[in-house]
């Protein structure tokens, strides 16, 4: 369901620290989660801002469109963001 | 992996979305919303009714129908699970859009969450396009009045083009308004004007080419444009509906012509199918944030302080255990005298009940099945487990209510994930402490039917509402014996806490077996929403959950329990050969019982409470006392009566181990074949803690014989 490309160390929802606001730039995720998050409201150029981690490091959870999400660091890896 | 049509598609058509008019000139509307938005709270509001509400999203997983009375008409409401869109990704989507298509409603109400407006538009937006009647109804306003967000309806109304009602579901009187406006949407006194949603230029080009076509046929209630939009979207399940609903001759040769040609124009602008379905979601969300802004003000939104504490790292998972023991220490210390006071007094009308029976000169074997077979299991069953019962039900609804539940899925979710199952697992397995089939019914929020199974066939373990008062029974009779006041219930609750995550241990162990062998694969993508924190309605939850619990308890104990009584009565008075036809039974499962650590007569309990759990104990006592060691005790002797029988520590242990550790009552089951579709799954069902049970109380007597 994902795609091919892996990413490691550039700019992923999952490398966000508890505090910090971003804009996504594009999600390299398809299928069904895709689908998911496109309905939570998280999309090309929507702003999300990560609000926690859970007790053992993940999932982490993220506010958006209003509305506080958890998302496993596996998913969030593949949603690029840029900084504000 | 995802939904199956067969396992979530029949149960959800076959779930109320066929409607029931009570007169022909009922209107019938459909309510439609994101999930834990306070839906079910306004439906109940409305009709009366009482589903059962959760603060977490998916808590309605069956859509229901009810009627609600105006000034001007009679309404039928119907329920529609939770979506978040209409375009139809999984099984409840494609109800809903199919309901609110073609279900021949006169009016749709919307339900949208004050607090995350924009996000609730989404949906909002695609329903009022599809079905123009539609009334918005902007609900949780007095939650987003305290988190500070402040709401424009008029211009919201301006803006969407449709009636905007906004209410605060659990204040009846805020009702009101979204019942004039619906009055006056049926009665053709508001007429809707939805907006237009605008799409990028290539999708609206597409649009019109395939609308020109459209518009020339009966398209039933949906808008042509919409239509049209819908069928380049090119999703089979909704041709396949439009033939249905719309006759087979609706897709011809000049509609597939008009929808290639229309494809063909979107690949120009560099539009593939799938990024189609991407760029409309994407028109939609824009077109929300922009009847939002300035509609809608919002201050920073942060995760509450309380969350911060509940989900970190040092106190979340003591916090979670913490709840668990204090939640168990209410019910044994509120448990006790209720279960005293009943105890004298159900007993005492016992006594009065044999007297009347021997006053009317009544044969002795009369007597014997109504009053020592029938009544006593049922005194039992209200005495011993039914205070337990109703004192830890509503507390656990509390805590459902107030939104905890989703933060332990939040927390538990890597270990899970570690056993690759998915972390809403955690959401069923706490249900299943109220009740076992209520767990395996809540598994439907987890989309991939490989860990949907899992969290099946592993509910079990977590002990449901008729089973833990056993343990703590036994708990209390054998371990706790000596120690009595605030020391001793402290020590009850930490024992029985320390049993419940041996269950919750096996889940994952189970689950990570499960993982590996039948139900092989990796954990699927999640998401997970935590609501906000709301103020649980105490006083209705403690009435609604105790009396609904203890009409339920009873109202099984007279069914199921009151006959077993009758039956074991009988069976030990009718005697073959000197010895009872209970001690033949018993006898036949004397071995068996000794190699797993308990006796025939336990064993034969467990048996016969395969249609309740509550009457196992009851029963086992029952089958003591006809044996006759000891032929009349009062609860208060219920350990003398296990001694007396040759229970030691270890036999105790056992009983627990098994209690925690055996085949579900029968109503989960036959949940369980419903749900998993299939009887091999209620079969795996019940083996897999059976054989748990079996080997881990075969392994602690062979211990403890070893060392004797």
């Amino acid at each position: 369901m994902k795609s091919g490309e892996i990413l490691t160390k550039r700019n992923c929802l999952s490398e966000m620290k508890i505090g910090e606001t971003a804009v996504v730039e594009r999600l390299l995720i398809h299928g069904s989660m895709r689908r998911r998050l496109l309905d939570l409201g998280l999309c090309e150029g929507s702003v999300v801002k990560c609000v926690g981690k859970s007790p053992l490091g993940d999932p982490s959870a993220y506010l958006i469109c209003g509305a506080v999400i958890a998302i496993r660091a596996a998913d969030a890896r593949c949603v690029i963001i840029r900084g504000i | 992996m995802g939904l199956t049509a067969s396992s979530t598609g029949i149960s959800a058509s076959d779930n109320g979305l066929v409607v029931k008019k009570r007169s022909p000139n009922d209107k019938i509307i459909a309510v439609a919303g994101n999930p834990n938005v306070g839906k079910s709270t306004l439906f109940n509001a409305l009709t009366g009714l009482h589903q059962h509400t959760g603060n977490w999203p998916g808590k309605t997983v069956a859509s229901a129908q009810g009627y609600c009375k105006t000034e001007d008409f009679d309404y039928v409401l119907v329920d529609i699970p939770g979506t978040y869109s209409l375009l139809a990704h999984s099984a409840e989507e494609e109800v809903a859009r199919n309901f609110i298509c073609f279900g021949g409603a006169d009016a749709a109400v919307v339900v949208c969450d004050a607090t995350c407006l924009e996000r609730s538009l989404n949906l909002a937006l695609q329903v009022m396009e599809v079905f123009p009647n539609t009334i918005v109804c902007v609900n949780l306003l007095d939650e987003a009045k305290r988190a500070g967000i402040k709401i424009d309806l008029a211009l919201l109304e301006k803006r969407l083009g449709v009636p905007v009602a906004g209410t605060s579901a659990h204040k009846k009187k805020t009702l009101r308004s979204l019942t004039e406006k619906l009055d006056k949407v049926c009665s053709g006194e508001i007429t809707t004007n939805p907006r237009k949603l605008r799409y990028s230029e290539p999708i609206e080009n597409a649009i019109s080419i395939v609308e020109k076509v459209v518009v020339k046929r009966n398209s039933g209630q949906i808008p042509a444009r919409r239509l049209a939009l819908m069928i380049i979207d090119n999703d089979a399940s909704l041709k396949e509906e439009l033939r249905n609903q719309l006759g087979g001759d609706f897709f011809d040769e000049e509609l597939d012509a008009a929808v290639s040609e229309a494809h063909r124009t979107l690949a120009e602008a560099g539009i593939t199918t799938e990024m189609l379905s991407d760029k409309i979601v994407s028109c939609i969300l824009q077109n929300a944030e922009e009847i939002a802004h300035g509609a809608v003000s919002q201050p920073a939104k942060k995760l509450p302080k309380i969350d911060k504490i509940l989900t970190s790292r040092a106190l979340g998972f003591p916090i979670m255990i913490l709840a668990l023991m204090v939640i168990f220490w209410i019910t044994i210390v509120g448990a006790n005298y209720p279960s005293e006071w009943l105890g004298s007094a159900l007993f005492w009308l016992g006594d009065r009940l044999s007297d009347f029976f021997v006053y009317i000169n009544a044969p002795e074997w009369l007597r014997g099945v109504v009053v020592d077979g029938a009544y006593r299991v049922l005194a039992w069953v209200a005495s011993v487990m039914l205070p337990p019962m109703a004192i830890f039900f509503p507390l656990f609804t509390l805590l459902e209510d107030l939104g905890y539940l989703p933060r332990v899925a939040y927390n538990l979710d890597k270990p899970f994930c570690k056993c690759k199952a998915c972390g809403k697992q955690a959401l069923c397995m706490t249900m299943g402490f109220g009740c076992n089939a209520a767990g395996v019914v809540g598994a439907r929020i987890i989309d991939s039917r490989r860990e949907r199974l899992i969290a099946i066939l592993t509910n079990n373990f977590v002990p449901c509402n008729g089973r833990f008062p056993i343990i703590l029974k036994i708990i209390s009779l054998f371990f706790i014996g000596g120690a009595i006041g605030l020391l001793g219930s402290f020590l009850s609750a930490a024992a029985l806490t320390a049993v419940i995550i041996l269950g919750i241990l096996m889940t994952f162990v189970v689950s990570r077996i499960l993982s590996a062998t039948i139900l092989k694969g990796e954990p699927s993508s999640f998401t997970l929403e935590l609501p906000p924190f709301r103020k649980p309605q105490i006083g209705k939850i403690l009435v609604r959950s105790l009396l609904d619990r203890t009409i339920f308890v009873l109202g099984r104990a007279a069914a199921v329990a009151a006959p077993a009584g009758a039956i074991i009565w009988v069976l030990a008075n009718v005697s073959i050969d000197g010895a009872s036809v209970l001690s033949y039974i018993t006898g036949f499962f004397e071995p068996f019982g000794q190699f797993i650590g308990m006796d025939g007569v336990i064993v034969t309990a467990f048996l016969l409470g395969l249609p309740a759990n509550e009457i196992v104990l009851p029963l086992a006592v029952m089958m003591y006392m006809q044996q006759g060691v000891l032929a009349e005790i009062a609860p208060s002797q219920m350990f003398e009566l296990f001694t007396a029988n040759g229970w030691t520590p270890v036999t105790a242990v056992c009983v627990i181990v098994f209690t925690l550790m055996h085949f579900p009552c029968s109503t989960t089951l036959l949940t369980i074949k419903k749900e998993a579709g299939g009887i091999k799954w209620a079969a795996l069902a019940f083996a897999i803690p059976t054989l748990c049970g079996i080997i881990l109380c075969a392994i602690i007597s062979g211990i403890s014989r070893i060392i004797a």
